[in-house]
This record gives structure tokens, sequence and C-alpha cells, in this order.
């Protein structure tokens, strides 16, 4: 099969001019997700039969808990299309991935710690989910310190791309980390294969959430891309040239 | 071959590698991954004798039994509904403790084989529901119990 059409977007030039259109849109379905996602999760929704009002922090933490995984999913896909066919672009979204995967893990720990002392009696404990989710914030750190660390980005890039490949091994590890060992955490509330054990009054926020998670990530995600690829190509003319534009319609 | 081919082979290989390498030091680790024991794990002598260790269970119903206002001690049973084992346990409890709730212990066994707790963790299960729902699924059970 013949791949080079898709040269053309994955070169920088061309992919800084599409994505220009593509970043409000993006932006006001996040605004818009989060409103509806915000409201109907933290008022709307009904209260838990047992935790009361407290069971609404799942809506910041379930979705910040999926998104830790996900971000880390795409830094590794972008990180094996970076080695294997030294695209340019995918280095930059892999790099671009890791200080947004680290805060999604941030929030997902934090907001997990304060639900868990009210609920458990405990901020933290050694459980398999909870310490495999940490292995995560420290594997998105290495690949943040890797991408700095050598003074040739592309050689960092490398580095970066190699870590968060053989750090996907964690991620089966943390979804199923419930099913293979006894953990505090309890297991999943909504999968694939089967009813979801929450009530639909209370699930249609937490998908609503989810979304908008998505929608956000997507959206930094192309705002640090773009500022990436004017930097990486500081130099090329056509960069020079939207520098003159700028400068001219000041 | 290509070197593009070659690169990925080589990336598919390590991952692989990994995986399997993780996959076996977890199971070497199986037991130590393992955040509590069950009733029936300490029934059959698994659980480690003399030193803490954490016991897992649901709180079996009726089983609670508080003590007076100068003995603060909670006594209740859990079960993995196989088998029971008595807990003592003096201190706070967790908001989400009730009977028929799961919890986590930690303690160790005394010389009558009671689990005497240091601390006592409510363990949630992933079910969410209005109160309306909850009372109505009870009521259900309830009169399909009243039906002979």
């Amino acid at each position: 099969m013949n791949f080079a059409f898709l040269h053309k977007y994955a070169s920088l030039m061309h992919f800084y001019r599409l994505s220009h259109t593509l970043t409000p849109w993006l932006a006001a379905a996040t605004l818009a997700l989060f409103a509806w996602g915000l409201v109907g999760g933290l008022l709307l929704a009904p209260t838990d039969y047992q935790q009361g009002d407290s069971f609404r922090i799942m809506y910041v933490h379930v979705p910040a808990a999926w998104m830790s995984m996900f971000v880390y999913v795409t830094m590794a896909v972008a990180g094996g299309v970076a080695l294997i066919w030294k695209l340019k672009l995918a280095e930059i979204v892999s790099r671009a991935c890791a200080p947004l995967g680290a805060s999604f893990t941030f929030l997902a720990l934090v907001t997990g710690s304060i639900w868990g002392k009210p609920m458990w009696g405990t901020w933290w404990v050694w459980d398999a989910r909870l310490t495999s989710e940490l292995i995560l914030l420290f594997l998105y750190l290495g690949v943040i310190a890797l991408h700095g660390a050598l003074d040739d980005r592309r050689a960092g890039a490398r580095a970066g791309a190699v870590l968060a490949l053989i750090g996907v091994v964690n991620i089966p590890i943390i979804h199923f980390s419930v099913e293979w060992w006894s953990t505090l955490h309890q297991g999943a509330t909504v999968s694939k294969f089967s009813k979801p054990s929450i009530h639909i009054d209370m699930l249609i926020p937490l998908l609503v959430m989810i979304s908008a998670f998505q929608c956000y990530f997507a959206w930094s995600l192309l705002v640090r891309v773009r500022s990436e690829i004017l930097d990486y190509d500081r130099n090329a003319s056509w960069v020079r040239e939207l520098g003159r534009a700028q400068e001219a319609g000041r | 071959m290509t070197p593009r081919r070659k690169r990925m082979w080589i990336i598919a290989l390590c991952v692989l590698g990994v995986g399997i390498a993780v996959a076996l030091i977890l199971t070497a680790f199986n037991q130590n991954l393992m955040y509590f024991y069950s009733p029936s794990e300490v029934a059959r002598g698994e659980a480690p004798g003399n030193r803490a260790f954490r016991l897992g269970g649901m709180v079996v119903k009726g089983s609670v039994e508080r003590g007076d206002a100068k003995d603060l001690t909670v006594r209740f049973k859990v079960t993995d509904f196989a088998q029971e084992r008595a807990i003592a346990y003096r201190g706070i409890l967790p908001d989400l403790f009730r009977e028929g709730q799961g919890i986590v212990a930690i303690g160790q066994l005394d010389a009558q084989g009671v689990f005497v707790a240091s601390e006592v963790l409510a363990k949630h299960d992933e079910k969410y529901m209005p109160p309306e729902v909850a009372q109505a699924l009870k009521d259900g059970q309830a009169s399909k119990a009243a039906q002979p």
C-alpha cells in the first residue's frame, strides 16, 4: 500500500494550516460539554443511597483516571510511529501528550485521595490499583524528563518514545488490577460488556464529563502541537513569512 | 527487510518481551499483591500468624456488638460466604461501615483466633443509585422473601 498521500498531512506546515480551523470548534465543544456535565453531575444528578453527595467527586475522578490511560496510549502510539516512520509530527504529538497525561493522572490521584478519606477511612493505601496508577505518574514524569534531557530534540524524542512504549505494559495492569488481585479500590462501574451498575440519571452526566475531558485533551493537545511546530520549524521560510505577516498586521 | 520494517519488528519484540517479563514478575509476586486475605484463607492457615496482615470480607448481618460506655470495643464478624472470622476493634469506624458492607481490617490474630484490628477501612462497591431506587430494591426483595 502506498501511504504517500499521508505525507502531506504529516508535513508540519500543512498540519499547522489545517488544524487552524479545528481549534475554535474543539474549544467550543469543550466549554459546552463541561457546562452540561458539571451542572448535570454536581447539581441535577440524584444523591447516592450510601455516599450521599460525596459520590459527586467521581464526575472529576473517573474522567481524569480514564484520560490518564487514554493519553498514555496516545503518547505511546505516537512514539511508536515516530520511531518506525521517523515522522516529526508524531514526535511532537508524543512529546505534547506527556504533561497533559501527567496532569490527568495527578488529578485522578488527588480526587481519589480526597474521596478515600471519608469513604474508606484513609487517604492512601498501597493496593494494586492505587500503586499502578502512581507508577503511571512516574512513567509520565520519566518521559517528560527524557524529552528534555538530550540537547538534540529528535534524540530526546526517540528516548522518550522508547520509555513510553515500554511503559504501555502498565495500562492493562491498571485496568485489570481490581479483577486480578484483591484491592481496596472497587471494581469497574461502567464496562463495555455488561450493564453498568449505576443509575441512568447518574450515568449520563458521567459520560458527558468523559466526553468533555476528551474534547479538552484534543483541544489543548492541538494548541500545544501548533506552538511546538512553530518552535520546531522556526528557521523554515513558511514560519518566517508567518512572522512577517503578523508583524505587518500589527 | 527494509530498515523501517526492521524497526517495527524490534519495537514489537521489545514490547512483547517487557510484557512477558512483567507478567512473570507479577505471577511470582501474586501473593504479595493481594491487598487482603479472605476468612477462608485465614481458616486454611495461609495468613501470617506472627505478624499483622489485612483481612477483608463482608460484615455479617446482626453480628455487630458495641461495648458499653467504658469499653469502646466493637465486635463483629466478617464472611466471604464460606468462612467467618470474628474481629475486635477499638477506634473510629469509617462512615460506610455497616452490616452487609465490605470492609478491610488491619491487625493480628490473638490466641483465641479472634482478629484484633488496629484499623478498619470500608470497601465501597461499584454500585451507585439514588436512595429511592435503593429503597424500591429493598422493598422488592422483602416482598419476594415474604412470598412462600
